[in-house]
């Protein structure tokens, strides 16, 4: 039932020429991908699915559209090109999606013992045991992409700024005066 | 049949439950609405609405009756379907929390043997929560922010400018306080080890200061603060600032749709006191309450649920009482308080936060919680 929301909502938000109806068709994509980890015992993921992506990341989305107030009739243009790259990216998720089920089926299908993977308390422990490499990796790619924006969006302060402008000022005094 | 009746029952007890606790909601909505008028009445020298019915207590019936007669108007060049579709939103993002209040504590002396066909067999505890859900605390926060929508979607689709800059305001200013309300409960997490609300109680009653606010009170004022934001309440109602916006994002609704947003903004109150009160004082717990009556009995579970709501009333009497004394913040104050003040102080004390338990492990103090649904 929720996948097929998910497919539902999937389609009219690709579909959908206006970007709003787009952003809120994806807003239920996530809430009922939501619903489909609760029922798959995974409720932390479930969770964090909704507050970081339907609650935190698509809110700004749908800020940047509205304040942007995109024209809904622009034409796109390099549309041929961007049919080509979404040909080639659908397949490998095809072909990728096929592997997986044929490598799900050759597996042998133990029963699970326990349905305490989802837990929060059993993810936190897999995640500084098991997965300590992968968290600390991501965790500093984390941190640089931080960097990177407060750097990128950071603004000169007066006295940098006096410096940049002097330092124009004697390029250009030396171009005067030919040094 | 009485098949059929063993497993409808449970059903039947859900949705009796489920109305239970709605209605309950639903009439301290209505009456904090009455409250907020006759408080503010009082701070401002009036005497608030006392026409209907002795003190004004059937004014919110009155007021729902007038919302549902007015006439409902639709802007000409609003988006009509995201128009109908967004006070829906924010109501339901409002009332889904509902589900994992802890109400009270579980009652567990009633022998269920005398009920027909069987059906109190095996059932040994009744408890006055809706659902335990394993993460709670992320549930409500999840939730609560999907709420954003119902106004963003508002302020978009009414095509109108006040609107639209309502609706700008509150989804930038639901963003950054967001981030501080959920770093302000870290600590507590980390105190219970757990994000259950149920749990989170039941550690406090365990720990050797039964309230949390006491280790964490510079996270329960970081919540507070935060709470207020969320909920677009004064010093922080910018969405809604009637000198500058009209009436902000829902300018252009009138009729059951405004009372809709009305009744969502009120639930939302409610929500965050809820939480306030898991959170940092304890829940439904009454220390000392134990040598008084046995846990589990009726009459514990009644006086807990008493204190419970008595709490929550504190807060909703602190909403009103700084509604009714704190000027508006500017637009760029908020910005700023909320991203270079609330949330480097949050995150300071989660960091505090696990120094300390850090040190109390080293040195031994610390003691193994009971407590598990």
């Amino acid at each position: 039932m929720f996948a097929g929301l998910a497919i539902a909502c999937s389609i009219s938000m690709v579909y959908h020429k206006n970007p709003l109806y787009s952003a809120i068709s994806l807003v239920g994509v996530f809430i009922s991908l939501a619903c489909i980890y609760v029922t798959l015992a995974a409720p932390f993921i479930a969770a964090v699915q909704v507050l970081v992506y339907a609650g935190a990341i698509m809110v700004l989305v749908v800020f940047v559209i509205m304040l942007l107030n995109l024209d809904e009739d622009k034409p796109l243009t390099n549309l041929r090109y961007l049919y080509a790259v979404g040909a080639v990216l659908g397949m490998t998720l095809l072909a990728q999606t096929f592997f997986i089920f044929y490598a799900v089926t050759k597996t042998p299908n133990t029963p699970v013992e326990n349905s305490t993977a989802g837990l929060t308390l059993n993810i936190g422990k897999s995640m500084y045991t098991e997965y300590l490499l992968p968290v600390e990796i991501v965790g500093i790619l984390l941190l640089m992409a931080i960097v990177g924006a407060v750097i990128m969006s950071r603004r000169l302060s007066q006295p940098q700024i006096e410096l940049v402008k002097a330092k124009e000022d004697f390029e250009a005094y030396q171009e005067r005066h030919d040094y | 049949m009485e098949q059929v009746i063993k497993t409808v029952f449970p059903i039947v007890v859900l949705f009796a439950g489920a109305t239970v606790a709605f209605g309950a909601v639903m009439g301290v909505v209505a009456y904090t609405v009455l409250a907020e008028r006759k408080v503010l009445g009082w701070l401002q020298g009036r005497i608030g609405p006392n026409r209907v019915g002795p003190w004004g207590v059937l004014q919110p019936f009155a007021d729902l009756f007038k919302f549902i007669f007015k006439e409902d108007i639709a802007p000409d060049k609003s988006t009509k379907f995201v128009y109908y579709l967004a006070p829906i939103v924010a109501v339901t993002a409002a009332l889904i929390p509902m589900v994992v209040y802890p109400f009270g504590p579980p009652i567990i002396s009633v022998d269920w043997s005398f009920l027909p066909f069987g059906l109190g067999e095996g059932i040994s505890r009744l408890p006055l929560v809706l659902a335990q859900i394993d993460v709670g605390v992320l549930f409500v926060l999840g939730v609560t922010s999907v709420g954003v929508y119902g106004i963003a979607l508002a302020g978009w689709s009414s095509n109108s400018k006040y609107s639209l800059m309502g609706g700008l305001r509150s989804s930038a200013q639901m963003i950054s306080y967001e981030l501080a309300m959920g770093a302000s409960v870290l600590g507590v997490v980390m105190l219970s080890g757990s994000l259950n609300l149920s749990d989170i109680i039941c550690a406090q009653i365990y720990s050797p200061y039964k309230w949390f606010i006491i280790p964490q009170f510079i996270g329960f004022l970081v919540f507070l603060i935060s709470a207020f934001a969320e909920t677009n309440r004064v010093p922080f109602d910018l969405p809604e600032a009637e000198t500058e916006l009209v009436a902000g994002f829902h300018t252009e609704y009138s009729a059951l749709k405004f009372a809709l947003f009305f009744m969502a903004e009120y639930v939302n109150m409610f929500t965050v006191s809820v939480m306030c009160v898991t959170l940092f004082l304890g829940g439904w717990y009454v220390p000392g309450l134990s040598h008084i009556f046995q846990f589990g009995t009726i009459p514990y579970a009644l006086i807990s649920v008493g204190a419970f709501f008595l709490k929550i009333f504190l807060f909703l009497f602190l909403y009103i009482w700084i509604r009714g004394t704190l000027p508006r913040f500017r637009f760029d104050q908020l910005m700023s308080f909320g991203w270079k003040f609330l949330l480097p102080v949050a995150i300071a004390n989660v960091i505090l936060t696990i120094v300390a338990i850090w040190a109390w492990n080293v040195m031994g103090w610390s003691q193994a919680v009971p407590c598990s649904n």
